[in-house]
């Protein structure tokens, strides 16, 4: 004989049609919950539902790739080293560190260049955050954050304040004052909280307001006096590691880049994507909009620079070499536009022609990865930080 | 993030079918743009046309210099 249970029927309210009725428990994400016999039908079709949304939801998603890839292509008529047949080749370039900045006691993470052209600020893995003369080498502030890995760091453009941010998830604000007397990180300002590190921030046309990216997946635009968030850009499916605004004359967009291989163009008004691309194959480090503004270059994980014209809405050239196997970490134009420095995880710089795709000179020195790299503002030098703890010049 | 499967797909979407009507220009009119740009800065570009010592800002200096 075999035992027979018999299912205790329990009568009361329903959870959720809270009809009172014959009860059924039903377990949904871990809970137990009691529906009523009609209910539990009712939710049984609409998980196939559900499933059935889902997958119409992917193919129609995956189609529009499809047509998106479609309009693009119909574009490609030339490759842009075509356009550029005609134009001169690059002659031999003779590139010479002129400075060595040594301070950090550990990796440099990130560098930016005041706009009077002279003065840098670097951050570091081991919390400092330092101010160089870069015509006499001299530091002239120093600051100690509380965090470790200081991966951003920005200087406003009127030259008298600094951002910086990292581990600690805040992008901060220090006013750089010349009072001996002044201790800097009592003015410090904390201005972003994100809920991740911070990965790349920068000031906008103003002292008043800075661009953030995190960890978080978001970048985020902030007013620096009340340390409100004025708008948040979502769209990234995982980290965001740098960002870059256009250049002043076309607009108020930027662009991010991010560990899900996309990069990213934003409306900064409205706080929408306007254009993604996705031909990477891996992280995207850095990115940097072209001198006019209609163009961006991406250095990533996968060993390739790539230009990308945002009026063709496509990608248009890569710069790559089958030698070069290590990611690019940090990307810059020169001045006019027509040179691409990266600095690579394999302690090189690598500097190529953007129109013709080729690659124009290597340049060596650092005993350790390049981290990043900046071309000053009036385009006479450029500035390479690296994990090896020196920024050069 | 915490939204649902079905949700972040209706974002992606939604995303996609604005992209798909974006403008867009034919490299051979953008790219000679990017060009021309080029050949117009490219007179001004210190680092590709070199600088003349002289006004070098960056050259290593030579004797002491008291300022």
């Amino acid at each position: 004989m075999c035992d027979q249970t018999f299912l205790a029927i329990v009568f009361g309210p329903c959870d959720k049609c809270f009809k009172e009725k014959p009860l059924r428990p039903v377990y949904i994400k871990s809970e137990q919950l009691s529906y009523c016999s009609l209910c539990v039908e009712m939710m049984a079709t609409e998980g196939l539902h559900e499933n059935e949304t889902l997958a119409s939801l992917k193919n129609e998603a995956e189609s529009l790739k499809g047509k998106l890839e479609e309009e693009r292509a119909k574009l490609h008529d030339v490759e842009l080293h075509q356009v550029a047949e005609r134009v001169e080749a690059l002659g031999q370039f003779v590139m010479k560190t002129r400075r060595t900045l040594k301070g950090h006691g550990n990796k440099v993470l990130c560098m930016d260049w005041c706009k009077d052209k002279r003065r840098i600020v670097s951050s570091s893995q081991d919390g400092k955050v330092i101010v160089w003369d870069s015509f006499t080498t001299n530091k002239e502030h120093a600051v100690t954050m509380p965090c470790t890995w200081v991966m951003a760091c920005a200087y406003a453009p009127s030259g008298c304040a600094i951002a910086c941010g990292g581990l600690d998830n805040k992008c901060s604000v220090y006013p750089l004052t010349f009072d001996k007397n002044e201790n800097m990180a009592a003015k410090k300002k904390s201005v972003a909280m994100h809920t991740n590190y911070l990965s790349a921030c920068s000031f906008t046309n103003s002292d008043m307001q800075i661009l953030t990216a995190s960890g978080d997946g978001t970048c985020a635009l902030w007013d620096v006096e009340s340390g409100q968030l004025l708008q948040s850009f979502h769209g990234h499916g995982a980290d965001v590691l740098c960002l870059d605004l256009a250049p002043s004359e076309t607009g108020n967009t930027f662009v991010s880049g991010g560990c899900d291989k996309k990069a990213m163009v934003w409306d900064m008004r409205s706080g929408q994507c306007i254009q993604s691309f996705e031909t990477h194959d891996s992280d995207i480090n850095s990115v940097r909009y072209y001198p006019s503004g209609d163009a961006f270059a991406s250095g990533s994980d996968d060993a390739t620079c790539r230009l990308y014209d945002l009026r063709a809405d496509r990608e248009v050239a890569i710069y790559s070499k089958e030698s070069i196997i290590f990611g690019a970490s940090s990307v810059d134009f020169s001045l006019s536009g027509r040179l691409l420095f990266a600095g690579y995880n394999d302690y090189t710089i690598n500097v190529w022609d953007v129109l013709k795709g080729s690659r124009v000179s290597i340049l060596f020195g650092h005993e350790n990865r390049v981290s990043t790299l900046r071309v000053s503002p009036d385009g006479t030098a450029f500035c390479s930080g690296s994990w090896d703890h020196t920024l050069r010049v | 993030q915490d939204m649902t499967e079905k949700e972040l797909l209706k974002m992606e979407l939604d995303q996609l079918k604005k992209e798909v009507k974006n403008e867009r220009q034919m490299i051979s009119k953008t790219g000679k743009e990017l060009k021309d740009y080029i050949e117009s800065m490219a007179g001004e570009d210190p680092l590709l046309k070199g600088v003349p010592e002289d006004k070098n800002p960056f050259k290593e200096k030579g004797g002491c210099t008291i300022s």
